[in-house]
């Protein structure tokens, strides 16, 4: 083992703590996946770019949809295109290597250098996704059963995954993880972050919108509660609207930026309104 | 020397194994934790932890673990806990003794205690000076100081802060249900078929045709992939069900809106099912029961939410609650012949299903708490293959 490997420790840019960075380091170190999980709107998928920009690393995002499959992630054999080519007599029909287009884990594992794998909200994806990647993250090789090529990872890729919890991961895929709950970031910390995005914003006007912010998501009946990202956003639209100062109460200049579902919207107007008890 | 600690993990119901274990020697033997106890709380997390629902778990168990390790953040050799694994006894002490020992602020104990650390190299018993068993020393265990600092056992100071804070609270699983949570566990239920129109391309099967057919192009097309779960959700409302509305109806809004179901119908019923189940909260629109077994046959999965707390003469009696004269638990056992696959969440806790209506109910209709971990398990048994 390495000990004098590079540790991260945040950017300029990227805000993190003792836990996140100990999460990071292990990962690196154990050169196991970093799963990171917490509310939308934290950072998940910004730690990525950060590790990458961190470690100066490239970094190779692979988005996951709901219609991905692990074998996308590998490589991808065009039949329909050989189907094609052969009827049709174009190209070289013989070589089936032309028809294999690799993808974001197979480009990384076959990079002359290290890189940094963003693979995200791999819950979007079906329930047997991670399963299905397991020995490939694992021992970071993979054979391409239609030429008998074995694609092996020449550098270990940085991986970190990220889940919005919308699916439950399986128990295999977890153990090999190393995971890190990204917490809502306190007022101190959501201070900092908001200087770094806004560096020359009015401190009063900071300060308003932080106590709003956290009073907004103390309103125990909100379906979706506010998140970083949507503080930064209404703070810019503040700032462009030229507005010096902001209260809670029932006109909230731009509370569309805060909350998104028109329930919230109702709920918080009762809610001002001096609340009527909730009823089933 | 953390594997105690991972059996406290396991006492706690998390999952930690030999993987774990091995994970956090590499990691530990790499320095990660940068010798301190601070550091080995962040490096042990990331590692032993797989899910946020656990982390409070982690806390309890890091804190009832490493109790009385008193110092944060600095080094604590091995050796001298085995020091003081096995404590000298201690003679007695007068009280004049005892007024001679000084009483020091924590502040000054603490760096004196670091001092020490530093500068102690052996074992010390029954001394007044080093860390060590059965003395007077300020530092060590099972000794006596009006002042002291407990190390390594004993004591109720916590060794790491945030472990005390047990921020994670909220994200346990047996604890509390939230729109979201819900949805995720519901989602668990989907199951799909192929049925309807053939308008998706089979790409193996063009294969497989086009090769049979000389290399001409047949293309095969096959109806897309569909959800095929059927939800019946029955709900007990008004009276004693009053203080858990705002659970229920978390549990409501996250079964509507999840898209992936075939068809889901809800229906209330208020104490018991009596012959008929309500399409309002207001107990308008009944549905009689044979009606409803009519229109749903036992592909539908039900969810009964409820109490289950009643008198027993509701459940009991001919024509408890209605004029008809059948018993509620009678159509009870009907809901169940006629849907195998059925569930009664309960939001009453477990430790009062004993001793009334409740333990009834639950001999017809498998019965779970209204959390997200009993739910997970109801879902869990709706689903199993039979």
């Amino acid at each position: 083992m390495n000990p004098a490997f590079r540790r991260f420790r945040g950017t300029e840019r990227y805000l993190t703590n003792d836990a996140l960075e100990a999460a990071v380091n292990c990962a690196l170190v154990l050169e196991r996946p970093l799963l990171v999980k917490g509310e939308p709107g934290t950072g998940k998928t910004l730690l990525a770019e950060a590790i990458a920009h961190g470690l100066g690393l490239p970094l190779r995002a692979w988005n996951v949809k709901s219609t991905t499959r692990a074998q996308d992630g590998l490589y991808v054999y065009d039949t329909v295109q050989r189907l094609y080519d052969s009827r049709f007599g174009d190209g070289d029909v013989k070589d089936i290597r032309r028809y294999i287009h690799y993808g974001p884990l197979g480009l990384a594992f076959q990079a002359p250098g290290r890189e940094v794998l963003l693979i995200d909200e791999v819950d979007k994806a079906d329930l047997e996704f991670p399963n299905d990647l397991l020995h490939e993250l694992d021992r970071m090789r993979f054979r391409v059963t239609e030429t008998g090529d074995e694609v092996v990872a020449r550098e270990r890729p940085v991986v970190v995954i990220t889940s919005n919890n919308e699916k439950e991961l399986p128990d295999a895929f977890l153990r090999r993880c190393v995971f890190h709950f990204i917490d809502f970031p306190d007022r101190e910390l959501m201070r900092r972050i908001v200087q770094v995005h806004h560096p020359d914003v009015d401190r009063a006007l900071v300060d308003q919108s932080l106590a709003v912010f956290y009073e907004l998501r103390d309103m125990t009946r909100l379906r979706k509660r506010p998140s970083t990202s949507e503080l930064i956003d209404w703070i810019a639209v503040l700032r462009k609207a030229e507005v010096t100062s902001v209260k809670l109460e029932r006109e909230l200049p731009f509370l569309g930026a805060l909350l998104k579902k028109e329930q919230d919207l109702v709920a918080y107007a009762d809610q001002l309104a001096g609340g009527r008890k909730y009823r089933a | 020397m953390f594997l105690p600690f991972l059996y406290e993990l396991r006492a706690r119901k998390v999952p930690v194994g030999a993987q774990e274990a091995i994970a956090l020697a590499r990691a530990l033997e790499c320095g990660l934790h940068e010798s301190s106890l601070e550091g080995f709380y962040q490096v042990a997390r990331a590692l032993l932890i797989h899910s946020e629902a656990h982390l409070d778990d982690f806390d309890l168990a890091f804190l009832s673990h490493f109790r009385g390790v008193a110092i944060e953040a600095k080094k604590i050799t091995e050796e001298l806990l085995s020091w003081l694994k096995d404590p000298k006894a201690m003679k007695a002490l007068s009280d004049e003794e005892k007024a001679m020992l000084e009483a020091l602020d924590p502040e000054s104990l603490q760096k004196l205690f670091e001092e020490r650390l530093r500068t102690q190299t052996e074992r010390h018993d029954g001394g007044n000076r080093w860390i060590g068993t059965g003395g007077t020393s300020p530092f060590g265990r099972g000794g006596f100081h009006p002042t002291g600092m407990s190390v390594g056992g004993g004591g109720g100071r916590s060794a790491v802060k945030s472990a005390d804070a047990r921020s994670y609270k909220a994200y346990r699983a047996d604890l509390v249900l939230d729109v979201r949570q819900v949805e995720v566990a519901l989602r668990k239920l989907r199951g799909f078929v192929r049925e309807g129109a053939h308008s998706e391309l089979d790409l193996e099967g063009t294969i497989d045709a086009t090769a049979r057919n000389g290399g001409e192009l047949e293309v095969v097309v096959r109806p897309p992939r569909r959800p095929d779960t059927r939800v019946l959700l029955m709900m007990d409302v008004g009276g004693s069900m009053d203080p858990f509305a705002q659970q229920v109806s978390q549990l409501f809004s996250a079964a509507k809106r999840s898209t992936h179901w075939k068809e889901l119908r809800t229906y209330y019923f208020h104490n018991c099912v009596y012959g008929r189940v309500y399409r309002t909260e207001g107990f308008r629109d009944p549905l009689p029961l044979p009606d409803l077994f009519r229109q749903c046959d036992a592909r539908y999965k039900l969810v009964l939410v409820g109490d289950a707390l009643m008198a027993p003469y509701e459940l009991l009696a001919a024509g408890g609650g209605d004029e008809l004269p059948t018993a509620g638990i009678h159509w009870l056992q009907q809901l169940r012949a006629h849907f195998p696959r059925s569930v009664w969440l309960n939001p009453e806790r477990p430790s009062d299903w004993r001793g009334n209506t409740i333990e009834v109910v639950k001999g017809v209709f498998p019965m779970y708490h209204l959390t997200v971990e009993g739910l997970g398990e109801a879902v869990t048994e709706l689903t199993r293959r039979r």
